[in-house]
């Protein structure tokens, strides 16, 4: 028998496939960020009776009760109203007994010794508060502390903090601005 | 002047297409490998609340998820939140336990890197929350992120 040559494959459909799986997987990918407000948690408490005693003036109070609504330090606000509260609370005012103390301290990544105030905002809720009202409270005191944490780059090197490069600048702003939001123990008024 | 002669219109030429094939095919390849299939499904509703000061979640090996919201199903499982591991609906006493196998399941030099990412209805209580960062207190998961979508500037 005679050989004959191999017939060739026609290969214009092969794009079409190609197409088909590529639209499959088009579909499928979720190319979204996972994105949000990173806290961390205090470690548990061994004894449960050991408060720690902080003073009246070094801490401002925030509490949200079922209804949703906010009580800053003792008087009814606004989210809107938080930011300014918590960084006019975390500022330095010398002698001012109305206003957190501070103490100076050795930032080495920054070789500058600073005021660093020893205010801490509590945040309290309640079982009821709904989380979309937490999330507006945390994300109200990030941006505080993010504020103040731009304003510092800015002064000491021209650059708002989330343009910094720099590890060592990084590290040395959030060593001289620390996240101080310390959250309570929930109180069981609201109803589950 | 034939030096300014008009070309002869020859009609349109075909297009060699035959690298469109592989083309397409790197383009395939790129989503095949970027691809991250959805590992669960979930079965509470979750409209994630909005805020202005987040941050990206890197490491996506790294995190653990927590669901909490109303179930999808409300009519078999009614319409108050629920915690969602993995795909089944657990209770608070569930979680530590979770957060263990997670722990196991990573290597051991990335254990203390986990992050838990709380993926949370914005109609959820508080209660619920709360009840369950106290267990992740006690499994030693501290590191945690309140997972929201980007909102516009309020002000």
């Amino acid at each position: 028998m005679a050989k004959r040559a191999a017939p060739e494959i026609n290969a214009g459909s092969m794009a079409d496939i190609a197409f088909l799986l590529l639209i499959f997987f088009l579909v499928t990918t979720t190319m979204d960020v996972d994105t949000g407000i990173t806290r961390k948690l205090p470690p548990p408490v061994e004894n449960e009776d050991e408060d720690i005693d902080v003073k009246d003036r070094n801490v401002l109070k925030v509490l949200i009760n079922s209804h949703d609504r906010l009580l800053i330090d003792g008087k009814p606000g606004l989210v809107s109203d938080l930011k300014v509260k918590a960084m006019d609370f975390m500022s330095i005012h010398p002698g001012d007994e109305e206003y957190p103390e501070f103490d100076v301290k050795m930032i080495d990544e920054l070789g500058m010794e600073r005021d660093m105030s020893k205010g801490i905002i509590s945040l309290k809720n309640d079982r009821g508060t709904s989380y979309d009202m937490y999330i507006k409270v945390q994300n109200e005191l990030a941006s505080a502390f993010n504020q103040m944490k731009d304003d510092l780059s800015v002064e000491l090197f021209g650059l708002k903090y989330t343009q910094l490069i720099d590890k060592k600048k990084i590290k040395g702003i959030n060593k001289a601005i620390p996240v101080r939001i310390s959250e309570a123990e929930p109180e069981d008024i609201g109803g589950r | 002047m034939s030096r300014f002669k008009t070309k002869k219109n020859k009609g349109a030429t075909a297009i060699n297409t035959s690298s469109l094939p592989d083309i397409i095919f790197m383009l395939l390849f790129f989503f095949m490998v970027t691809t991250v299939m959805r590992e669960v499904s979930l079965k509470v509703k979750l409209k994630l609340p909005e805020a202005t000061e987040i941050q990206k979640l890197e490491k996506k090996s790294l995190v653990s998820y927590i669901y909490i919201g109303p179930p999808v199903k409300s009519a078999l499982y009614g319409t108050n939140s629920r915690i969602q591991l993995n795909d089944t609906f657990a209770s608070v006493d569930d979680i530590q336990e979770f957060v263990a196998k997670e722990r196991e399941d990573r290597d051991e030099a990335d254990r203390k890197f986990i992050t838990t990412s709380l993926k949370i209805d914005g109609i959820t209580k508080m209660g619920i929350v709360t009840d369950v960062k106290q267990e992740l207190r006690k499994a030693g998961a501290l590191k945690i992120n309140y997972s929201t979508r980007k909102g516009r500037d309020q002000k």
